[in-house]
């Protein structure tokens, strides 16, 4: 599904980001990457998005050989891919129903279609019954549910999520972890960073550890300790 | 993409470009207003062009030469005469005037005057016979008149040819008159085409840089890069409908006004009826060319506006 073969990437003034990162993900893989604040993990999910380009070394996702991918075929690409980020990134001043059908509307769904699909990707999520509220009115673990509904909403085939527990308390925590669980049970890849030493030694899946830019280990069932 | 997804995303453009327009009405004034003037000038320029070309026309078509013929003239030799002339290379047009049509001419011209109508009715008739001669360009009368100035040619006339050489003169005044106007009017129409589309790109810039961070989460979800830009270009193109519809209603009333304040028709050069006639019976042609102008300097200049932002990271 996700396969990367030596690949680096440089940034002109912060020196080098990832150093010869090879890396393969099965289909249906929940695989968790750890490691401190600067050690490629934000850097290796923007090239699996296509935000950034590799300096030397090869990606291949779902069959696509970003080498030969042209512009116009990275929104295609995106569209295969969901995102939830460490921000939310939702609008502020779109509901939650419009926020999840936002991520419809792009892709040319009709309305119909829309109204019928968001309320199910609404209730997967726990969000039953909100869906008119505001950004603003929702708790962190709501919005970051609101996100996760936004990048499921498509089905995507790989499910991305970049500290989708940074910002919340223990419990919201583990709302979010149990939802990415279970998009995980109904096929979908799901590559998630994070900090969090509990919830990577209770989840007890493939565990990659980077550190300035390589990964330093690589394990099944793997424990944490920072 | 299949058509039924095409439309529907065609439609969600449109909307949002709609959307956009009417929240951003105050952001967008000024290039509505510099697009205004943009377009008016264009409108004036070319119904002043028009109206100038016209009122030259009228000048050059009263330029002619009169040959007057003393009285004693066979009608042999005065019509061997005409001939000669017909067969000049400058000429339109021959027009010869008999002494009593030229005393009739006088007369009604002179109709209100008693004392100059008492004048010519107590002698003879003094009016001499007329040849009018027509020149096809008024610049070159030359050979018509080395013709004229020929000796066995004198003789046949009672007074000296007139050439009406103090309109030739005005009529060279308004020919250049013309083409300076017809160069500040294009370079008019330059500038300011120029301004509004910066104004624009600017007015687009702003909008862009309000909705930075939709926009962003837009390419990230994998929007199409059309589908971004789509509502940014209907919201100029907008700009530039509401503009020309404006620009057309100012020209229109200004001609509303000017022709109830100037009811003698005619100020100077500027034949103001003309230019109100040519206005109204090519209205739906200019309301066309004010609209097409209108929507490709706000077309364009959102999609160049629109460029830059919506690229992807090339660099490695």
């Amino acid at each position: 599904m996700i396969l990367l073969d030596r690949v680096t990437k440089t940034y002109n003034k912060n020196g080098q980001a990832l150093e010869r990162i090879s890396l393969h993900v099965e289909p249906k893989e929940f695989v968790i990457i750890v490691g401190p604040s600067g050690a490629g993990k934000s850097t290796l999910l923007k090239l699996l998005t296509r935000e950034e380009k590799p300096t030397t070394g090869k990606i291949i996702v779902g069959g696509i050989d970003y080498e030969t991918l042209k512009d116009k075929e990275i929104p295609l690409l995106r569209r295969k891919i969901g995102v939830v980020f460490q921000d939310f990134k939702l609008l502020p001043n779109k509901t939650v129903f419009e926020n999840v059908a936002f991520a419809l509307e792009i892709v040319g769904m009709g309305n119909k279609e829309i109204h019928h699909t968001v309320p199910r990707v609404l209730d997967i999520v726990g969000l039953k019954g909100k869906e008119k509220r505001m950004p603003r009115e929702l708790s962190g673990g709501e919005r970051q549910r609101v996100a996760i509904a936004r990048a499921i909403v498509r089905q995507p085939r790989i499910l991305i999520a970049d500290e989708p527990t940074g910002n919340l308390d223990p419990k919201h925590a583990w709302d979010v972890i149990r939802v990415l669980e279970k998009i995980n049970r109904f096929g979908t890849t799901v590559i998630l960073t994070t900090h969090n030493q509990e919830i990577v030694n209770k989840l007890k899946r493939r565990v990659i550890t980077m550190q300035d830019g390589q990964i330093v280990s690589d394990r099944a069932n793997a424990e944490y300790r920072s | 993409m299949n058509i039924t997804r095409s439309m529907i995303m065609g439609r969600r453009i449109f909307k949002t470009g709609l959307t956009n327009f009417a929240r951003n009405a105050w952001l967008g004034v000024a290039a509505m207003a510099v697009m205004v003037i943009t377009l008016t000038i264009i409108l004036f320029s070319i119904i002043a062009n028009a109206t100038f070309s016209n009122t030259i026309q009228q000048f050059t078509d009263k330029i002619d030469v009169s040959v007057y013929l003393k009285d004693s003239v066979s009608v042999s030799s005065r019509d061997k005469l005409i001939t000669q002339i017909k067969n000049l290379d400058n000429v339109r047009d021959v027009t010869f005037i008999s002494k009593d049509q030229a005393l009739a001419a006088y007369k009604k011209q002179n109709e209100n005057d008693a004392s100059l109508q008492q004048a010519i009715s107590q002698t003879d008739n003094p009016l001499p016979a007329t040849i009018q001669i027509k020149p096809r360009d008024p610049n070159k009368i030359e050979s018509i008149k080395q013709f004229l100035e020929k000796k066995e040619i004198t003789i046949l006339q009672s007074d000296k040819t007139s050439y009406s050489g103090d309109r030739k003169d005005a009529i060279d005044k308004i020919t250049s008159a013309t083409s300076f106007f017809k160069k500040a009017g294009i370079a008019g129409i330059i500038i300011f085409a120029f301004i509004s589309m910066l104004i624009i790109f600017n007015t687009i810039q702003m909008a862009i840089f309000n909705r930075r961070d939709e926009l962003t989460i837009m390419r990230l979800l994998g929007a199409s890069t059309n589908f971004i830009r789509g509502p940014f270009i209907v919201e100029s193109i907008l700009y530039g409908v509401v503009s020309g519809i404006l620009s057309i209603v100012i020209i229109k009333t200004i001609f509303t006004v000017s022709a109830r304040a100037f009811e003698a028709s005619s100020l100077g050069i500027l034949d103001i009826k003309y230019s109100s006639n040519y206005f109204s019976s090519r209205f739906l042609m200019f309301l066309g060319l004010q609209l097409g102008v209108g929507i490709l300097i706000g077309a364009v200049s959102s999609i160049i506006a629109t460029r830059r932002y919506l690229k992807f990271k090339t660099s490695k």
